[in-house]
């Protein structure tokens, strides 16, 4: 793969490149809208150090898959449902679990660089798993990718108004019968489906252009808690279709290209953005604001 | 609120005992609270203020005895319990505008994606609450006094019987403190709604206060402000010599070693 793309340095050939990489196209569509979707209650539950976390233990559990012989999707899967439960039984808020993942996640590194150092493998799998492989997704792969995205997405679509609610407001959600509790496992699970999914694209040191940049563009942009996860969407999958595209003309792995894309829309997002009238109002004088209605 | 004739009381708890950890927080607790009484409960860190308020939301269950609104035993996610959880300020990026936490309130417990209209009852309650032009501003965007009054808003979400308030007046300054309790007061006036306000500090809602609630080491006392906040009264509920000294609007109890209030 990587020889055929170096003779392909220039668009020229477009039309004949795009089917070789259809799969890849499909791929990054679904990632895109997952990733931008699921970002929205990263962003909400205050998840993204956890996200880290976990790309980096489905790394470990696709390189141990490796090392056996085994499935790598399956050994990514098992790595970041696993890391995503232990994170889910720390609890719901963030200084509780933030040092745990802190300890886990070089942990869940250092296990994957040694399996890798003992897999005698061929070296753009080692290189893949840390950084993106979206031009080898296989028929089966792909299946697999539509499979998990229409379960998440199918699952997100039913519990979205609830796990909003608990998310932001954990205590009157729990009054108003809210099941809190379990949302935040089913939470859990939905992102470590999700992270395993986008390790097998943009690698596991890259999850976050995913699964948070493109919500953090969309909340400079927009209060509409309609419109955010539209948004949200809408920018991982032009990072990602775009990262696809421009990928094809260069040798370059397509990773870089996603992030820098995921990265450029957030800056823009940061200075044309004005989400709330009050920008303008430092938090220190917000007090005195508005208090003379009524 | 004493009004003429006898009502039928939307809070009810009857011989109500708590214990957690061992420790028995409150027992015996009767109280019964008529439309539109304001009670205040008062007592140290760890007497069960907060807990008495999760037994009426049904987040906790009693050790003993019962607990009822309006009739019916508590249960979790009851429409004529309001709640207004303690202060605890919202992340600048919280993707949540006034008005969506308002309409949490009304419909955030039911499956599903968020709706697109506009309500009409969550224009309404921002109104009630003097909060208008807060309908567009993310929570993390207001100010302490601010975000009280559109959470009084959502508590005022399901038009409930019971408003339940825990600290609210927490890390707001007297004027905004005045307000909020100012809110209140109304509301129970005009829509009959019960009020219990759980605090430490007595004088922001000692002219709204009809009943105190003041529990201590598992024990506690309950009348009138001016039956509860008396030396006497208070010296053997905490078993020490507490004196209470009232000027006009204002109470102040002193003790000779630290009680802890």
């Amino acid at each position: 793969m990587d020889l055929a793309f170096s003779d392909f340095v220039d668009f020229s050939n477009y039309d004949r490149l795009v089917p070789l990489v259809q799969n890849s196209l499909y791929a990054g569509a679904l990632l895109g809208l997952l990733g931008g979707l699921v970002g929205v209650f990263v962003i909400a539950r205050d998840l993204p150090f956890a996200v880290h976390g976990v790309s980096e233990m489905s790394f470990a559990g696709a390189a141990a898959a490796l090392l056996l012989g085994g499935s790598v999707v399956a050994g990514s899967f098992a790595g970041s449902v696993v890391a995503a439960a232990l994170i889910a039984a720390l609890g719901a808020r963030a200084r509780e679990r933030n040092s745990v993942i802190g300890v886990l996640m070089p942990f869940g590194l250092g296990l994957g660089i040694l399996f890798l150092a003992l897999h005698e493998g061929r070296s753009a799998n080692k290189f893949g798993l840390l950084t993106g492989q979206i031009v080898a997704v296989d028929s089966a792969r792909l299946n697999l990718m539509i499979v998990t995205t229409l379960a998440v997405v199918a699952v997100l679509a039913v519990i979205w108004r609830p796990l909003m609610f608990a998310s932001v407001d954990p205590e009157v959600a729990a009054a108003r019968g809210v099941p809190v509790g379990l949302l935040h496992w089913v939470f859990m699970i939905l992102l470590g489906c999700t992270v395993a999914v986008a390790v097998q694209a943009v690698g596991a040191l890259l999850v976050l252009a995913l699964l948070c940049t493109p919500t953090a563009a969309a909340i400079r942009l927009t209060t509409s808690p309609v419109l955010l996860p539209l948004l949200s969407a809408l920018f991982a999958l032009t990072a990602m279709l775009g990262g696809t595209f421009l990928a094809l003309g260069t040798a370059i792995p397509i990773s870089p290209y996603v992030t820098t894309l995921s990265f450029l829309i957030y800056l823009v997002a940061r200075v044309v953005g004005r989400p709330d009238r009050r920008r303008e109002v430092a938090p220190s004088g917000g007090g005195a604001v508005g208090i003379g209605a009524a | 609120m004493t009004t003429a004739g006898p009502s039928r009381p939307v809070l009810s708890l009857r011989q109500a005992t708590l214990r957690l950890g061992g420790r028995e927080l409150w027992s015996g607790l009767d109280l019964d609270v008529e439309p539109g009484t304001f009670v205040t409960v008062l007592g140290p860190n760890g007497s069960g203020k907060s807990s008495l308020l999760k037994v009426v939301l049904g987040l906790r269950e009693l050790t003993a005895g019962s607990a009822s609104v309006a009739g019916r035993a508590v249960r979790r996610g009851d429409r004529r319990v309001g709640y207004v959880p303690q202060h605890s300020g919202f992340d600048a990026d919280t993707p949540v505008r006034g008005r969506d936490l308002v309409q949490l309130g009304v419909d955030g417990h039911r499956w599903g994606l968020p709706s697109w209209g506009r309500s009409s009852v969550v224009q309404d309650r921002l109104r009630q609450v003097g909060a208008d032009h807060l309908a567009d501003v993310r929570l993390g965007r207001m100010s302490g006094g601010e975000q009280q009054r559109v959470r009084i808003a959502q508590a005022l979400a399901t038009d409930p019987d019971v408003l339940l308030c825990d600290e609210p007046l927490l890390s707001l300054d007297p004027r905004h403190q005045a307000r909020v309790v100012d809110l209140l007061d109304r509301r129970r006036r005009d829509h009959g709604t019960a009020v219990v306000f759980v605090t430490h500090e007595i004088n922001p809602v000692l002219g709204a206060t009809d009943l105190v609630l003041y529990l201590m080491d598992g024990r506690f006392v309950l009348g009138t402000p001016d039956e509860v906040l008396r030396s006497e009264v208070l010296s053997s509920l905490y078993g020490t010599r507490v004196e209470v000294v009232r000027r006009r609007d204002r109470v102040a109890v002193l003790a000779d070693e630290a009680v802890g209030f």
